[in-house]
C-alpha cells in the first residue's frame, strides 16, 4: 500500500532533522521523519572503550554498520581506498535517533559575532572560499536561546567577558570543575585568561523531566545511562512524537529526492528496515542526514532539469568540507590530577578566538574529555617507545598524571575539500557511495601552531614537568565536526541555499544540518547546528502560512 | 646477525628447517584456538607479553591479550587474518635469521632484539612476504593494547586486571560519582 502524503519529509533524525521536525509538528503540519538507525540504548554498549562512537576499532557503538554503508576516499595522491564506518578517513558521526547528539561530549557553544563575518573581519584567504553568513549572530541569538532552553544547556556566561550577548542566562548552572580544571582555572587565572565553565548540553540539575550528571568517566562517546546527557533523542523528537502529527520510520535509509519536470520537490523513495523500495510523497522535503550524507542525496538525486543532482546545478553541492583541525598539548605531572569525576572536559577560554595579532580566527581551548585507557596508550611524548616496560610503567605513573588543554580552530574553507558521489562504487542497496577527496588550507597550520603553543604555556603554568604540542597535518578535514558542504549565502551563484536552507533552485527542498556553515567557529559545532533547526524550522512554518510552497 | 643466518640457510637447505615447518601444519594436535594454530598460539602469548610485560603486575599472557587477539581475528579483525598468517612466519624466519633459533627458544633480551628488529623493519626482506615487518609489529603491538585495556568481553584484560593496574575502580559503579555540591537551584526549572 501506498504511503500516505504528509506535508513535510525530514530525512536524518540528529542534530538538525530533529528540531525541524519538532518545530514543523507542534506548529500542524504532518511530518514523517527518517532514520536509517534506530533507537539506542546505554546498555547494549555500556563502557565498552572498543566500541564506543570515539573509539570505534572494533565497530561503532551506534552505527553505522560495516556492512552497508561505506565510502570512498581520495589519499593525496589520488588513490581511492574504499574505507569502513569505524575506520579512520571516513569522517563517521553516528547512524541512530538522535545522530551525533546521543553519544556526543555534548559541549554547547554558541559562535561568536566574528564567527559568522570572517571575510569582513579578516579579509579574503589566497586559495580559500572564506566568506561571512548571510545571517548575523544577533539574527541567529533567539534560536541559540531555544535550543538552550527547549534541550538544555549547563553553564554560566558570567564568567566569561568574550561571551556574545544573550538575552537569557542559560537554563541550568554550570558543572563544577573537577580535579584537573581546578588546576587548569588557577594557571589560567596567574596567566591573565579567563576560564570559565564550558557550557553543556547535559543536565547539571534534574530538568524537563529527567535526571541530573552522574559524572561517569565514560560518557563522550556513549549513550547516557541515566538520560542526563540531552540530545535530540531524549527532548525534541519525543516531544514531535507526541503531537500525533510526526510518524518516525527508523531503519529506513533515503535514497534520493525525487524531483519533477517542473523543478519541484515531489518526495522521496528510500529503502525500508526489509529492504525493499519505498515511496513517500510529501509537499517540502527537509534533508538533515549530516554534512556528508547531505550532499550525497542531492548529488543521488538526479532528474531531467538537474542532471548533476538536486540544487546542483552551479556545481557547488558537496564543495568547502571543513571540519576542526583539533590542536593542543600535553602535560605530565608529579602528582595525581585525576579524580575519576566524568566527563572530565569542563574549564575553557575564548582569549584566543579572535584578536590574535596578525592572525584571522583562532579557536577555544578547554581540559580534554577523560583519555580511557586504551586511548591513553597512544598518548605519549614525541619518539617514545611505545611497548614493553617503557609502555607499562608511563601507563602506570602517567594515567592519572596528565592533562591536556585542546582547541578545535576555525578552520579555511577550501573548495575543492569535497564530497562527490562515485557511480563505479555502491552502498548495499545499490546507491553511489559518497567519495571524499581534498585538504585543509595551509593556514591552519599557523592556527594550531599558535593555539598549540598557549596550550602549552597553560601546562606549563600548571607545573607540568614535561609538555609537548600536537598538531593535525594537512588531510582532508571533516570528522565529527563535518560542515559546509551546502553552504547558505545571499548569491546564488556561490551558495546552495538562502539563508533559511532553502534550496536556490527548487522552492519547497530544505536543508537543516551542518552543511549550511559557511564557516564553523572556533568551537564545537552541534548547538549551532541545533538553532540552525530552529532557524529553519521557524521560517519554514512562517512560509507555510502563507504559501504552503506551491507555486 | 649474519653468522647465524647463513647457519639457517645451511640447515633449511639441508631439510632440517623445513620438517619443523611442516610439522606445525600436518603432525600437531587440533589447536583449541579459533583462528591461530597451536604453533601460532604460542607464538603471539610470548609477543605480547613483551610489549606488555610482567612486573609487579600482570602482563600480556595473564590478560588473556592471545585469546582477544584470536577471538577477533575470526570477528571484527577478519580481514586481518592472513597479516597475522604471513606477519608470524616473518617473525620466526627473523628469529631463525638473527640467533638461529626459533622465538620461542630465546630468551627474553633476544626476543625484545628481534621486536625491535621487525618494528623498526630492520630485517632480510626475503624472510617477509604478505605483510611488512613494521605494519605487521603495529598491528600486534595496538590489538595487544587493545586486548589489555579493552572490556573483557572481548576476550582479554582478564577481570578487569589492567583497570586495577591503573587504580581504577572495578566494576565501575554508576552514581558514584554524583556530587554534593548544593546545585539545587535551577534558573530554568520545567517539570
Ligand atoms: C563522539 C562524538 C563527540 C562529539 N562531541 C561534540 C561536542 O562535545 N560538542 C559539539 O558541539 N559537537 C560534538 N559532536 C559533533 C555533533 O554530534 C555533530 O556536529 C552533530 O550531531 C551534527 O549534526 P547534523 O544534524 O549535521 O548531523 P547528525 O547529528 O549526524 O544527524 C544526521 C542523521 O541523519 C541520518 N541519516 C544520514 N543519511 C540518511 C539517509 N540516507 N536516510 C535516513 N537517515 C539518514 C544519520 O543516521 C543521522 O542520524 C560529537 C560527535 C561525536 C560522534
Amino acid at each position: 500500500m501506498a504511503n500516505k502524503h504528509v506535508n513535510a519529509i525530514v530525512v536524518g533524525a540528529g542534530a538538525g532533522g530533529g528540531v525541524v521536525a519538532k518545530e514543523l509538528a507542534v506548529n500542524g503540519l504532518s511530518v514523517v521523519l527518517f532514520e536509517r538507525g534506530r533507537w539506542q540504548t546505554y546498555d547494549e554498549h555500556d563502557n565498552d572503550e572498543l566500541i564506543s562512537q570515539r573509539t570505534t576499532v572494533l565497530g561503532n557503538a551506534f552505527g553505522p554498520d560495516n556492512e552497508r554503508h561505506w565510502r570512498l576516499l581520495m589519499d593525496a595522491h589520488g588513490n581511492e581506498h574504499i574505507v569502513l564506518p569505524n575506520e579512520w578517513g571516513y569522517n563517521n558521526n553516528a547512524a541512530c535517533v538522535g545522530g551525533g547528539t546521543l553519544s556526543y561530549g555534548a559541549m554547547a557553544w554558541r559562535f561568536m559575532p566574528q564567527d559568522f563575518k570572517m571575510r569582513s573581519t579578516y579579509g579574503s584567504v589566497e586559495g580559500s572560499t572564506l566568506e561571512d553568513w548571510p545571517i548575523s549572530y544577533q539574527e541567529l541569538e533567539p534560536s541559540y536561546e531555544k535550543a538552550e532552553w527547549e534541550i538544555g544547556v549547563a553553564g554560566d556566561d558570567s564568567q566569561n567577558p568574550f561571551a556574545p550577548p544573550r538575552h537569557k542566562p542559560h537554563p541550568m548552572p554550570p558543572f563544577p570543575y573537577n580535579k584537573e580544571a581546578k588546576m587548569m582555572q588557577d594557571a589560567a587565572k596567574r596567566l591573565g585568561w579567563h576560564p570559565f565553565p564550558i557550557p553543556m548540553l547535559r543536565n547539571s540539575v534534574r530538568y524537563r523531566g529527567r535526571p541530573a550528571c552522574i559524572r561517569m568517566r565514560t560518557c563522550v562517546g556513549f549513550a547516557c545511562p541515566v538520560n542526563a546527557k540531552c540530545g535530540t533523542q531524549n527532548t525534541v523528537i519525543p516531544e514531535a512524537l507526541k503531537t500525533n502529527n510526526c510518524i518516525l520510520r527508523t531503519e529506513c535509509t533515503v535514497s534520493m529526492v525525487l524531483v519533477d519536470d517542473r523543478g519541484h520537490a515531489t518526495g522521496v523513495e528510500y529503502f525500508d528496515e526489509h529492504n525493499r523500495r519505498q515511496t513517500q510523497t510529501a509537499d517540502i522535503v527537509v534533508l538533515a542526514a549530516s554534512a556528508t550524507e547531505t550532499p550525497r542525496l542531492l548529488l543521488n538525486s538526479k532528474s531531467r532539469l538537474f542532471p548533476n543532482g538536486a540544487g546542483n546545478n552551479s556545481d557547488l553541492v558537496g564543495r568547502n568540507l571543513q571540519g576542526h583541525a583539533y590542536t593542543g598539548a600535553f602535560g605530565l605531572f608529579e602528582e595525581e590530577v585525576y579524580d575519576d569525576i566524568g566527563p572530565g572536559a569542563c574549564v575553557a577560554i575564548c582569549d584566543f578566538n579572535h584578536g590574535n595579532p596578525g592572525l584571522k580566527g583562532g579557536g577555544l581551548l578547554a581540559n580534554e574529555f577523560i583519555r580511557l585507557p586504551y586511548l591513553f596508550t597512544g598518548i605519549r611524548p614525541p619518539a617514545s617507545k611505545r611497548w614493553g616496560t617503557e609502555h607499562k610503567e608511563f601507563q602506570k605513573k602517567y594515567f592519572k598524571r596528565h592533562a591536556q588543554a585542546v582547541g578545535p580552530i576555525q578552520e579555511m574553507p577550501v573548495f575543492d575539500a569535497r564530497v562527490q558521489v562515485d557511480d563505479t562504487v555502491k552502498d548495499f542497496w545499490g546507491m553511489p557511495v559518497a567519495k571524499l577527496s581534498g585538504h585543509r588550507h595551509p593556514y591552519d597550520l599557523e592556527l594550531t601552531d599558535f593555539l598549540s603553543r598557549k596550550a602549552e604555556t597553560w601546562m606549563k603554568e600548571c607545573g607540568a614537568v614535561k609538555t609537548w604540542r600536537h598538531q593535525p597535518g594537512l588531510g582532508l578535514s571533516g570528522g565529527q565536526h563535518q560542515a559546509g558542504t551546502c553552504r547558505m549565502g545571499d548569491d546564488p551563484q556561490t551558495s546552495v541555499t538562502n539563508k533559511y536552507g532553502q534550496v536556490w533552485e527548487i522552492d519547497n527542498l530544505f536543508i537543516a544540518d551542518a552543511s549550511l556553515h559557511v564557516t564553523n567557529g572556533g568551537f564545537n559545532p552541534a548547538l549551532t547546528i541545533l538553532a540552525l533547526g530552529y532557524w529553519v524550522g521557524d521560517y519554514i512554518v512562517r512560509e507555510w502560512r502563507g504559501t504552503k510552497f506551491k507555486s | 646477525m649474519p653468522s647465524s643466518r647463513r647457519q639457517f640457510l645451511k640447515q633449511a637447505a639441508s631439510g632440517f628447517a623445513g620438517t619443523v615447518l611442516l610439522g606445525a601444519c600436518a603432525a600437531t594436535p587440533k589447536s583449541r584456538w579459533r583462528f591461530f594454530t597451536r604453533e601460532e598460539a604460542s607464538l603471539v602469548d610470548l609477543i605480547t607479553e613483551q610489549i606488555i610485560p610482567t612486573d609487579d603486575t600482570p602482563g600480556g599472557i595473564e590478560a588473556g591479550c592471545l585469546n582477544f587477539i584470536d577471538k577477533q581475528l575470526v570477528g571484527a579483525y577478519r580481514r586481518h587474518q592472513n597479516e597475522y598468517r604471513q606477519g608470524l612466519l616473518g617473525l620466526q624466519n627473523s628469529s631463525r635469521g638473527k640467533f638461529g633459533k626459533t622465538f620461542q627458544e630465546l630468551d627474553w633480551p633476544e626476543q625484545t632484539d628481534v621486536l625491535d628488529a621487525i618494528e623498526a623493519g630492520d630485517v632480510e626482506a626475503a624472510d617477509w612476504s604478505g605483510v611488512s615487518p613494521q605494519r605487521f609489529f603495529q598491528l600486534i603491538r595496538d590489538h595487544t593494547m587493545q586486548g589489555f585495556y579493552g572490556s573483557p568481553r572481548h576476550g582479554g584484560n582478564k577481570n578487569y586486571l589492567s583497570y586495577r593496574m591503573l587504580e581504577l575502580d572495578v566494576p565501575h559503579i554508576i552514581g558514584q560519582n554524583r556530587y554534593t555540591q548544593g546545585l539545587d537551584k535551577p534558573n530554568g526549572w520545567i517539570n
